[in-house]
């Protein structure tokens, strides 16, 4: 029967599609149901990209459980996967005495979650690692395992592999009714009408997990946005810092970073501001200024002129619950939660998905695994950036013979051709923003001035989208939606 | 692929033909130009308004005719032209330089060439550029975005349009957005002053009247899918938005004319030094750049405002070009030109001893009855006095002789 799924999570954000990844590895009947036009559109893409070495969280916690053992699985998965991940290493660093002392109490939090090879460095050391810290620094605590990663990235791969593997991915379907049927089994109802059956649900839904809940009855939790500002560099004041830099944190977040990415640019950021609106993504002067003058504080060359782009992410929050995850079995037998997952829900991710695997094989699926599943991504991306980055260009010529529109360059400022953009319309990312997210074209300097058009070109031809029903991230954001000679003047 | 040239001109739009013509008419045996778009032009081909070519054709020509003028007398040449093609990478081996260029039909080429002519324009300031505060919705773009999409492709990108600052660009979609049935609420300008051309101001706006702001600017923008609103907000002196004097507009798009930004990515990764108020490489009189063998002319040099004067400068960095390649330049002293009072920028920066210069410059702030002075020691090399000047406005100044002992050119006005 169509639409009859054993598994149908909610949301593929990162968490979503984690657990789609470790559940395809079995052979049960997987759907993920995704509001949004594209997957990571919703908290996932926004998120700082760090894989945190651990020692923010408290001990006791959920996040202090699934964050170290998140962190160990980075290589391999890096590996499986292939997205971009390194392990630069995290500074939390100390203006004063008592931010001295409160190193201190992360380094012990530090050990009691079992974080390794931290050490409270003093100032000389800290200023020989990086040069370009305020000289006013005192000490930091050092925690080498942190990594950086590229969020969307991860969340592509993660549901790719899940793809490859049998796992369904419906875009465009946002949960409008979720009811038990007369078989005890769950019926889902979508905003276009469509209609699912399933043994099991898991809510990922992220901002929206508590309203997911509603639908079974389970009203004991509630997400609120914790919105975080965060301000992207231009590439050509180069990395400023190797290692993410933290400053002592405070009680709601763990302040303002700065942070290198994968991609090179660095990123100051995210403010954390409660809101009530969960379509808040709207960016503010108090939150560039408060941005800047902390990240100055530590870093003194951030400067606001060198801003090329900035962005919001709403964190899901959950209230009533000391801001720890909410991810368990529920009082509806076959609900499972994985809410309320903040920082450091993308360490934790794939720690997570295993946990919500145990609790789905205790709930009584049959979990028997598929001898064909191969975790090793078949599609990778190539990213002709990389290869000019390195002037690599023999293996560029190699690739360029084996498909010449390697040569064409779409996005000029970030190095991204017209075949890597159509790889990303076949696999499916047919807004601007998803091929943004996919190949980082529109992500420069220029911010799609170039490339816009031509991009919707590609579109146009490769997914039979006319031009004006092209979006820049689904329906209602059509970017150029009228035709000067079809009824536009009225 | 390897090819051989003399010279190679990186971009085909305004710039880049006329230095190719100019080194085909001084007599340069192997020219080359390469251009990533499918013909050459650059952004002329999307300019479909006239007022091109005032002062090179002494006629009103729009920006494809002002180009095709140039296209019509390449195609007697024997220049090469490489259409989709981008240039990728300049390394100097010695006194030559490798380019390696990315090209749709034929992979990787690479190129040795005696000189390097850079020609690749300038792009558009965007909404990251200048962090306007609020939501990120489409409808969003640059004036450059909106051109292109109404002219090229013949969309529209919204029916209520707010036009972000008034740059020539900003103007002239202002104009274009009303013709094609749009109501063009405001043209909303930080500065006291309109960022483009009166003529502009006249033709584009006061025509169709449609407000202009001054000293006003964007405090927020509203909409999750699309946008639907922006405040708008008069500033104080300290550019500090007056929040309680500010007002909200209904919209469905936001075009944004900013400034524009040369495009220097390429001559960064040569090493070239960037002039920090231009944008632009640091020039001598001869065009050259830090690097020997490599030159810049147009708007990756610095922003004109009118194509009649890339042309000539690109004329001017042809010539300079040959006589390079030819080893004929007798390269005299450089003198550096300094800038005082109200200049903003003065390109070059240096001239050569003992002979004719040519100076662009624009003021930081608009002026009246104010007289622009040259002067080298002691002697005064030029002297005009203006009824009123314009940032918005490039002046070109011709000094007849650079004297033979004098260490700084000064340049100001008073």
């Amino acid at each position: 029967m169509e639409n009859d799924f054993q598994v149908i999570i909610i949301g593929c954000g990162v968490i979503g599609a984690a657990i789609a990844r470790e559940l395809s590895k079995f052979r049960i009947r997987i759907a993920v149901l995704e509001k949004e036009a594209d997957v990571s559109f919703g908290t996932s893409k926004a998120t700082s990209g760090i894989i945190h070495a651990g020692f923010h969280s408290p001990q006791g916690s959920l996040k202090a459980k699934f964050v170290v053992p998140g962190n160990r699985k980075y290589d391999r998965l890096c590996e499986e996967l292939e997205f971009p991940f390194e392990r630069r290493g995290e500074l939390m660093v100390a203006f004063d005495e008592d931010e001295l002392r409160i190193l201190q109490i992360y380094y012990k939090r530090g050990l009691d979650n079992n974080v390794p090879y931290m050490e409270l460095l003093g100032r000389e050391r800290v200023l020989e690692m990086e040069p370009n810290l305020s000289p006013d620094i005192l000490g930091a605590l050092y925690a080498p395992t942190a990594g950086i990663i590229c969020p969307y990235e991860y969340c592509f791969s993660l549901i790719g592999i899940a793809r490859e593997n049998g796992t369904e991915l419906l875009l465009n379907q946002k949960v409008t009714w979720i009811g038990k049927n007369n078989n005890n089994r769950f019926d889902i109802e979508t905003e276009s009408g469509e209609k699912f059956t399933t043994d099991y649900v898991i809510n990922a839904a992220g901002l929206y997990a508590d309203d997911i809940a509603r639908y079974v009855g389970i009203t004991n939790f509630k997400i609120v946005p914790r919105k975080g500002e965060e301000y992207l560099l231009d590439r050509r004041i180069g990395t400023l810092v190797k290692r993410i830099i933290f400053p002592c944190p405070s009680s709601n977040s763990k302040g303002m970073l700065v942070i290198p990415t994968v991609d090179g640019p660095v990123m100051v950021g995210p403010t954390a501001l409660d809101t009530e609106d969960k379509t808040d993504y709207s960016t503010t002067r108090e939150g560039l200024n408060e941005v800047f003058q902390q990240a100055q504080r530590m870093v003194p060359g951030v400067r606001t002129s060198d801003i090329i782009t900035s962005f919001v992410g709403l964190r899901p929050a959950a209230v009533g619950n000391n801001g720890d995850f909410i991810i368990g079995k529920t009082a509806v037998q076959g609900f499972i939660n994985a809410a309320g997952i903040q920082s450091p829900g993308l360490t934790a991710s794939p720690a997570i998905a295993e946990h919500i695997r145990e609790i789905i094989t205790k709930e009584g699926l049959r979990m028997e695994l598929r001898p064909d599943f191969d975790p090793y991504r078949k599609k990778v991306w190539i990213k002709v950036r990389r290869l000019l980055e390195k002037r690599d260009f023999e293996k560029y010529s190699k690739l360029v013979g084996q498909n010449k529109d390697y040569s064409k360059l779409v996005c000029r400022c970030e190095n991204v051709t017209e075949a890597e953009i159509i790889a990303a319309v076949k696999d499916g990312h047919t807004t601007l923003d998803g091929i943004k997210f996919a190949t980082r074209a529109g992500t420069g300097r220029c911010q799609a001035g170039f490339c816009t058009s031509r991009i919707m070109e590609i579109i146009q031809r490769e997914a039979g989208i006319p031009f004006d029903k092209i979006t820049k991230k689904g329906k209602g954001s059509e970017i150029a939606p009228y035709h000067i000679e079809k009824g536009y003047r009225n | 692929m390897i090819k051989n040239v003399d010279a190679i001109v990186i971009g085909g739009g305004p710039a880049g033909l006329a230095a190719a013509l100019s080194l085909k008419n001084n007599k340069i045996k192997k020219v080359l130009i390469t251009e990533r778009e499918n013909s050459l032009g650059g952004i002329l081909l999307q300019c479909i308004h006239n007022g091109f070519g005032l002062h090179r054709f002494k006629e009103e020509l729009t920006g494809p005719e002002y180009a095709e003028r140039y296209i019509e007398v390449l195609k007697n040449t024997n220049v090469e032209v490489l259409l989709n093609t981008c240039a990728i990478d300049i390394i100097s081996i010695g006194t030559g330089k490798k380019i390696y260029l990315m090209s749709k039909s034929n992979g990787l080429i690479e190129v040795n060439a005696k000189a390097v002519i850079l020609a690749m324009g300038c792009r558009e300031r965007n909404r990251g550029n200048i962090a306007i505060p609020g939501s990120r919705p489409a409808g969003v773009m640059t004036a450059g975005l909106a051109q292109k999409l109404v002219n090229h492709y013949g969309y529209m990108p919204g029916k209520e349009i707010i036009i972000l600052g008034s740059g020539d660009i900003g103007l002239i979609m202002a104009r274009r957005m009303t013709w094609e049935g749009a109501k063009v609420k405001a043209v909303v300008e930080l500065q006291p002053y309109p960022g483009g051309l009166n003529r502009n101001i006249v033709q584009c706006l006061d025509d169709y009247n449609i407000p202009l702001y001054l000293s006003h600017t964007i405090t927020n923008i509203y909409g999750n899918e699309r946008i639907r609103a922006v405040d708008v907000a008069p500033i104080n002196e300290f550019r500090e938005p007056l929040k309680e004097n500010s007002f909200n507009i209904t919209c469905d798009a936001l075009l944004l004319s900013v400034g524009l930004i040369p495009e220097n990515e390429l001559s960064l990764n040569a090493g070239i030094s960037l002039d920090k108020v231009t944008g632009g490489p640091l020039v001598d009189s001869n065009l050259m750049t830090n690097i020997a063998g490599i030159f810049a002319c147009g708007n990756v040099l610095h922003v004109h405002d009118l194509v009649d004067w890339v042309s000539e400068e690109a004329e001017n960095c042809g010539k300079s070009v040959s006589a390079y390649i030819k080893d004929t330049a007798v390269q005299k002293k450089g003198i550096p030109v300094k800038t005082e009072n109200l200049v903003k920028y003065a390109l070059p920066a240096t001239l050569e001893q003992g002979k004719p210069g040519l100076i662009s410059l624009r003021t930081i702030a608009p002026a009246e009855n104010t007289t622009i002075i040259v002067v080298a020691g002691n002697s005064v090399l030029y002297k005009k006095t203006y009824k009123k000047i314009f940032p918005s406005e490039m002046q070109r100044i011709k000094i007849d002789k650079v004297p033979e002992n004098t260490d700084v050119i000064h340049v100001f006005f008073e």
